[in-house]
């Protein structure tokens, strides 16, 4: 077997964090045990964000100065994907603008959907070689009044895995399958329906977390105390401790679940928690990475010397600056489609019915923000069109693809438009022109009024455009949005 | 070289209905109204027209497809009866499928009327439209005070105006309208207001506050056209006639290309040069009486002063501050209210406008009236300014 193992990562956490106070005291009338969890935010997706939308943020990061032509295939992982039947990692692949001849598939049904997916994806290059970008994405939906309201938190996290230029070498792995339900979602169901805490704790965690670790420990002759970083997401109080001193592993190896900004990200939150362990991990250092649902997956890694030398990207630390708190609970809910909010009749009219025609000629343009250059006189225009734009030239048909998404771009005018329908008031949109020469008008997104003027820096983001009600549909398309100083 | 319009065509009679909320009223009560004193004033029979068109924009709310209401609801002869869109110049481009089809001599009197019912639409605004399926899916979804808004970003940065100077000019733009209004008995708005109310008004897309918006209303207007010797021959002894007709669409430049800044209408100074060469005029700031110009929003009106090169380029906020554009200046603009009080009936607009100017032209304009005016232009602005079609008309009193 050559060396596998990881080759980059990167984070997305929604810039939105709800305060953890404002849910709580908006529900201490029903529990007043909720302000134990009354502390820092927890991460929520803005009103056009999804798991489809966050792993695009998340590739993106990981894929930074990466030639994203090389990825042979992409996995995507969650349990809360918008799509249960239109494969939600070919939306994500073609975001990224991956070329068309590569494998893709999503993986669900379980919060550890990303070990076993890991697992399963180091096992497919391990035979046949191939790069492959790997997502974990989950935006968590819980009734309100409970603690998991709080705990929970909305992001993406990836990583992508190869064959050389390893920063981190795959070690080994090992599952176990055990029918436990601690919880469990049904088909067509909003919510999970949870068993108590402290038998998922007794028979759950500290029995079948052991006996996946063991697994992998004596596959690999690795000993518990030379492991370094001890990624196991749960929200259980001292679970992770325990389990720690029990395996007998260094107490500071237990990573931190990333409780302040974040919250647990569910299916995700494994891949989250690794790409954080990550970014702290030097040279030599050991990384074992639980995911727990219905049985144990642990997988082992060694940090390579490598690891120092990646391009710099946000990644989860990054990702948790630079956060916009939001204390209003009531728009916590609308954005969590927990309220029924009258929006008018101008609503109606705002989602006009989705052609899947129309949307599939031109899916270049509206998931790849692919534009056109012209071949005569070189101008960058969007859309792409027969005739050129520019007055001097009109060629007709000599347009090359010409994709926009990681261009320079700044405002040239904008609004705050109060009257426009939009889920989250007001519409802020406006003329973006990039550096390069495109022009055109797009919704702004992720940002205050007060943050828009002419010649603000802006880039550009893969978001909801259209919640299509009638159709039960979701288009997306790019908007552009501040750009943020890390 | 084409001779042009000017002169080919006489407006033998016009009819403007009552502006406004009128729940009283469908599409076809306010076409008999404008109808009703159109045709008593042009002094024919219905049998003497030749040919119709009926400019509507939205296919959901008034009359449906095809002009065949228009020809059922005034009993016309029979004759070809034509429904124009072109969004906000869609009265014009009825004005104009009238006013050329007598140009050319295929008709002898012909009709453009223009209609909208807009409140049967359940809600305060216009009705959704569809721009295509493939542009819905990228467009942002705007509204259209969200739309002109963006004028006024551009502008301030282009000619360093700031902020407060320039929501006090646009504020000065609609409160001009609103003393005019006070004195037209068809408009539908005829309040005066405030500065302070203007300025303090509701923010609706920024800067746009209430005040800088115009109404939403019901209407209609109508013109019948003929050439000048059969006006005369009908007995008609002041005659005004068109001196200019144009329209420019937008071929993309201003949503595609980097030569456009956003803070002026690429069509509107396309349709303005071309309309002052067909009326023979060589400046505006100098020649024209008065004009009607599409104030759908204040800041519309603000950068189409400079686009109909009546005021220079940035040089609308000192015009507008010195009360050039008022009632009592130089050139009065918007002298019946403007649509910031007759409301925005679509298809009616272009013909109101014209009415107005017509009326003026004849010394029939009441309180409003102006002293002895020479040309009057209309201008019409449909889309948004990132992508629009401009229609004007330039009419004037016919020298014999």
């Amino acid at each position: 077997m050559s060396s596998v193992g990881i080759t980059a990562y990167g984070g997305y956490i929604p810039r939105l964090r709800m305060s953890r106070k404002s849910i709580a005291q908006a529900n201490v009338w029903v529990d007043p045990g909720l302000m134990a969890h009354a502390k820092s935010e927890r991460s929520m997706c803005d009103y056009d964000e999804d798991t489809i939308t966050m792993a695009v943020e998340a590739g993106r990061d990981c894929t930074r100065g990466m030639n994203r032509q090389n990825i042979e295939s992409v996995f995507m992982a969650s349990t809360t994907m918008p799509f249960d039947d239109r494969q939600n990692s070919t939306v994500v692949a073609e975001a990224l603008g991956l070329k068309e001849n590569i494998a893709t598939l999503d993986v669900s049904h379980s919060q550890r959907a990303a070990t076993s997916g890991l697992s399963a994806a180091l096992k497919g290059i391990s035979a046949n070689g191939g790069e492959t970008l790997f997502v974990a994405s989950e935006q968590r939906q819980t009734k309100c009044a409970t603690p998991k309201e709080l705990l929970y938190g909305d992001a993406a996290a990836a990583i992508t895995l190869g064959t050389g230029n390893l920063i981190a070498r795959f070690l080994g792995a090992n599952s176990i399958n055990v029918d436990m339900v601690d919880h469990f979602r049904s088909k067509g169901a909003r919510f999970d329906y949870e068993w108590e805490e402290r038998w998922i704790r007794e028979e759950g965690y500290f029995k079948i977390v052991p006996a996946a670790v063991k697994g992998v420990l004596e596959k690999t002759g690795i000993a518990p105390g030379s492991i370094d970083h001890f990624v196991l997401p749960c929200v259980i109080r001292g679970v992770r401790e325990t389990l720690a001193k029990k395996m007998g592993m260094k107490p500071e190896a237990v990573r931190d679940n990333l409780m302040a900004g974040c919250g647990e990200t569910g299916a995700a939150h494994s891949l989250v928690m690794l790409v954080d362990a990550l970014q702290d991990a030097k040279p030599g250092e050991k990384l074992l990475v639980v995911g727990f649902g219905q049985g144990a997956d642990a997988l082992l890694f060694e940090a390579t010397e490598k690891i120092g030398d990646l391009s710099p990207r946000k990644g989860i630390k990054g990702s948790l600056i630079n956060g916009i708190i939001e204390t209003n609970y009531q728009k916590f809910l609308s954005f969590k489609n927990l309220v029924p909010i009258e929006w008018g009749m101008r609503a109606e009219s705002g989602a006009r019915k989705t052609r899947m025609t129309a949307m599939y000629r031109d899916r270049k343009m509206f998931n790849s923000l692919v534009g056109g250059k012209c071949t005569q006189c070189g101008t960058i225009q969007f859309p792409k069109a027969h005739i050129c734009v520019n007055p001097d030239c009109r060629a007709v048909d000599g347009m090359d693809d010409h994709c926009l998404a990681e261009s320079k771009s700044r405002i040239a005018s904008y609004t705050v438009d109060w009257l426009a329908y939009t889920p989250n008031p007001p519409l802020l949109f406006g003329m973006v022109e990039f550096d390069e020469g495109a022009k055109f008008m797009m919704q702004f997104t992720g940002c205050k009024p007060e943050e828009v003027e002419v010649g603000v820096p802006m880039e550009m983001v893969f978001r909801i455009k259209t919640d299509d009600k009638g159709l039960d549909f979701k288009n997306y398309f790019w908007k552009a949005t501040p750009v943020v100083q890390n | 070289m084409a001779s042009g319009i000017k002169d080919k065509v006489a407006i033998l009679g016009m009819g403007c209905a009552k502006f406004g909320e009128r729940y009283d009223c469908g599409p076809e009560d306010l076409v008999n109204e404008a109808f009703q004193e159109c045709i008593k004033d042009a002094g024919i029979g219905t049998n003497d027209i030749q040919a119709a068109w009926c400019g509507n924009q939205y296919l959901t709310e008034s009359t449906g497809l095809s002009a065949t209401p228009l020809s059922v609801m005034l009993r016309l002869n029979n004759i070809p009866t034509t429904r124009v869109e072109n969004m906000c110049c869609t009265g014009t481009e009825a004005f104009r499928g009238a006013t050329y089809a007598v140009a050319s001599g295929a008709v002898d009197i012909a009709l453009a009327v223009g209609v909208e019912k807009l409140k049967d639409s359940g809600y305060g605004g216009l009705p959704g439209a569809s721009m295509g399926p493939k542009d819905d899916l990228w467009w942002p979804g705007l509204s259209a005070p969200g739309a002109f808004a963006q004028l006024a970003s551009a502008y301030r940065a282009k000619h360093k105006v700031s902020k407060e100077d320039l929501k006090k000019a646009i504020a000065h733009v609609s409160w001009k309208s609103h003393q005019n209004g006070v004195k037209n008995p068809k408009a539908h708005l005829q309040k005066a207001v405030s500065m302070e109310q203007i300025m303090a008004a509701p923010m609706i897309a920024e800067p746009l506050g209430l005040f800088d918006c115009c109404g939403v209303s019901d209407g209609s207007a109508c013109a019948i056209v003929t050439t000048p010797e059969i006006a005369r021959s009908l007995g008609k002894k002041d005659l005004v006639s068109v001196k200019a007709l144009q329209l420019s669409n937008s071929n993309g430049l201003e949503m595609g290309h980097k030569s456009w800044d956003g803070s002026y209408f690429v069509t509107t100074r396309t349709a303005a040069k071309r309309a002052y060469q067909e009326a023979g005029i060589k400046n505006p700031r100098e020649e024209l009486s008065m004009f009607e110009v599409h104030d759908c929003f204040s800041i519309t009106e603000f950068v189409t002063y400079e686009d109909l090169f009546i005021s220079p380029e940035g040089g609308a906020l000192k015009d507008v501050m010195d009360g050039f554009y008022d009632a009592d200046g130089k050139i009065p603009c918007q002298i019946d209210g403007g649509l910031k009080c007759f409301g925005h009936p679509i298809g009616a607009s272009g013909l109101r406008m014209i009415y107005e100017m017509y009326l003026q032209l004849l010394g029939r304009a009441g309180e409003r009236q102006l002293k002895n005016p020479r040309f009057g232009l209309t201008h019409n602005l449909g889309g948004f300014p990132h992508r629009n079609v401009c229609g004007m008309s330039i009419i004037g009193r016919l020298e014999s």
